[in-house]
């Protein structure tokens, strides 16, 4: 590594030491100290439970119907492998001592001391994944990336890059997943990079337990005729989760689509939203949040729209169900222009399952609790156009998981 | 046996009093038409009929198929082959219109094909669509028709079909309703009968009914051949209902 990349680097890892007791912005604080940072890289990795796992959140260790795949272990990278030509799979510290260039995009996307958990991540970084698309290269079938945090008590922080290339397609599904009994704490950096003309999808799948707290930390910028599409299905109760991803449309006519659904039960602690800043002229963004809180679960469901340029369109929806007296679900949509001609709107509805919907279905023969999970699952239905036959299905395979669990 | 019996049937809404004593008969192959004014009672009649967990009956029963079903779950009576057209149909967002009604011939084992049926009532392009959303008032009437060809009943309640469609849909909705109680069978032949509330009896000029009831205040005023009663309607409005039923009361 030249000097001058390993300064670049020191006064990062500085940068964040000073950072690591500073609180969230959002969600609950947490006591770093009570998790265990170190951990010996397993001998047996592939376990029963792994792939059985892995497969619920997306990733099929076959590796039928994806371009390649990354899987990491609590803090080991133990697959990293692309099957098409023109992209590149690989540990993020495989990349980084591979390719100088990598620091112009290490921690450009988000700051280091951002709060503790990006800190953290830069403090005691274990891995992560880094995607490269190729110039120009449509790859049709998905990248599968799998984080698997196996280790009790385990801090997994992960660092991950995917840079698309001018005029590239592609499609990454990420799955976090733990046994079916665990704790630890799961910190995933993501700095996304989508160059002109490019364009990316990420679907993210969590498969948590109730003694998992997770905070991702996710920065993505896009350039001129850019377009960025996010969908995140929750599967399992968790026991805090916070994200915030914030997305730059830098670019002249740079799309992004937000989409969220969760189902949250149990006591489960959700406090997850997107940040989008219409910084070019004729950039768009659309947020969709769609939420179903059961049992003591807690959900906050935040939407940021900044419009800083004339011309620019935002919209953002927010849909929330509570199914049980206890539960709640706070629904914070914001919009802020900072131009006089953009267009910003949002609708935001909250509220119980409506009896009359039930009712309808139950004169057409159904029974009391298979109209209601017809209509909880229809609920959470997004209708995201362009996306490959096989991440479509993936992402009906995880919602139908979703409405289960409620 | 009457296929649908109704007797001495008082039922609440929300606390308030809305049936106060109907009886009424309708045998198999009959066609009965549902008049009255706005609030009489109608719908929750038919609500009643169906099992409405939101209509309390307090005096009174329902027979179908010569069993009290006055306390059955709404699916049981429609697995007993009850049928019902909402008027106004609540959106169910996220479910496709198809899949709504693969879902209905799974469940009740219905021999019918939804392509069929769809094109019967021109709704082949919306079985892609999520059921009611964006749907205009015919197309609303057409899916709710739509469904019940899908299930196939042996009792039809439909709740105003005519209300708010033009001549085009009407003639579409009163073929499908025509069909599904085999109007085009011999009388002897009809194994099926409809209960069909109507405010201005448009349906009447395509559907032979067999006889009609006026609805007023919770309890049935009239009954009589479906064309007299309308014409009286017509001409003198609900105020003659009024009447009748304070000389029955004297009685």
């Amino acid at each position: 590594m030249p000097s001058g990349a390993r300064s670049q680097i020191e006064q990062l890892k500085k940068k964040a030491e000073e950072a690591l007791t500073k609180p969230p912005a959002f969600g609950p604080d947490l006591d770093l100290s009570k998790y265990r940072y170190e951990v010996e890289k397993p001998k047996d990795w592939l376990t029963e439970d792994l792939i059985e796992r892995a497969e619920t959140v997306g990733v099929d260790l076959s590796e039928r119907e994806r371009s390649g795949t990354y899987l990491q272990l609590d803090h080991y990278s133990i697959i990293e492998k692309a099957t098409a030509g023109s992209v590149e799979v690989m540990s993020i510290s495989k990349a980084l001592e591979s390719y100088d260039w990598l620091l112009d995009y290490y921690w450009k996307a988000l700051s280091v001391d951002m709060d503790k958990f990006t800190a953290l991540a830069e403090v005691k970084r274990t891995e992560g994944y880094f995607i490269r698309a190729k110039k120009g290269v449509k790859i049709d079938l998905p990248i599968q990336a799998c984080l698997y945090l196996k280790t009790p008590r385990l801090a997994q922080n992960v660092h991950n890059i995917i840079i698309v290339e001018e005029g590239a397609e592609l499609h990454v599904i990420t799955g976090c997943v733990t046994p079916k009994r665990a704790e630890g704490l799961h910190i995933g950096v993501s700095e996304f990079y989508v160059k002109k003309g490019g364009k990316l999808t990420f679907t993210m799948i969590h498969g948590w337990t109730e003694g998992v707290d997770v905070r991702p930390r996710t920065g993505v910028m896009l350039e001129d005729d850019a377009s960025y599409t996010s969908i995140y299905v929750n599967l399992n109760p968790v026991r805090t989760l916070q994200m915030m991803p914030k997305v730059y449309l830098d670019g002249r006519n740079a799309r992004c689509y937000l989409a969220s659904i969760i189902a949250a039960s149990k006591s489960s602690y959700f406090d997850v939203g997107g940040a989008t800043y219409l910084r070019a002229e004729n950039t768009k963004a659309e947020i969709v949040s769609k939420t179903v809180a059961k049992d003591e679960a807690y959900v906050a469901a935040r939407g940021i729209i900044v419009g800083e340029r004339d011309g620019v369109k935002g919209h953002l929806e927010c849909r929330g169900m509570l199914l049980s007296p206890k539960s709640v679900i706070l629904a914070i949509p914001e919009l802020e222009a900072r131009a006089r001609d953009v267009e910003l709107s949002h609708e935001a509805a909250v509220g119980k399952i409506a009896e009359e919907e039930i009712y309808y279905l139950m004169a057409r023969g159904f029974s009391k609790e298979e109209a209601t999970s017809i209509i909880i699952r229809g609920f959470m239905n997004v209708d995201v156009k362009g996306l490959p036959p096989a991440l479509a299905l993936q992402i009906k395979k995880a919602l139908d998981i979703s409405a289960k669990s409620l | 046996m009457p296929l649908l019996e109704i007797i001495d049937l008082h039922a609440e809404v929300g606390g308030k009093q809305i049936l106060r004593g109907i009886n009424l008969s309708i045998n198999a192959g009959e066609v009965h038409v549902l008049f009255g004014p706005n609030g009489s009672g109608k719908t929750t009649l038919i609500n009643a009929i169906i099992g409405c967990p939101a209509v309390k009956i307090v005096k009174g029963k329902v027979m179908f198929k010569g069993v009290d079903i006055t306390r059955l779950p709404t699916p049981e009576r429609i697995k007993m082959g009850m049928g019902v057209a909402f008027q106004h149909p609540p959106k169910i967002r996220g479910v496709r219109l198809r899949d709504l009604l693969d879902g209905m011939v799974n469940k009740i084992g219905s021999k019918v094909n939804v392509e069929k049926a769809a094109a019967l009532v021109k709704m082949k392009e919306y079985l892609n669509r999520e059921v009611n959303v964006g749907f205009s008032g015919g197309e609303l009437k057409r899916s709710e028709i739509l469904q019940l060809l899908v299930q196939s009943p042996e009792l039809l309640l439909l709740d105003e079909p005519d209300s708010g469609v033009d001549v085009e849909n009407l003639t579409v909705i009163a073929n499908a309703i025509n069909e599904l109680c085999e109007l085009n069978l011999k009388p002897s032949m009809r194994t099926r009968a409809a209960l069909i509330i109507t405010h201005l009896g448009y349906i009447l000029n395509y559907v032979k009914a067999d006889r009609a009831h006026v609805l007023f205040n919770g309890k049935i005023a009239c009954s009589g051949k479906p064309n007299e009663i309308l014409k009286q309607i017509m001409e003198h409005g609900f105020e003659r209902c009024h009447e009748c039923l304070q000389e029955q009361g004297v009685k």
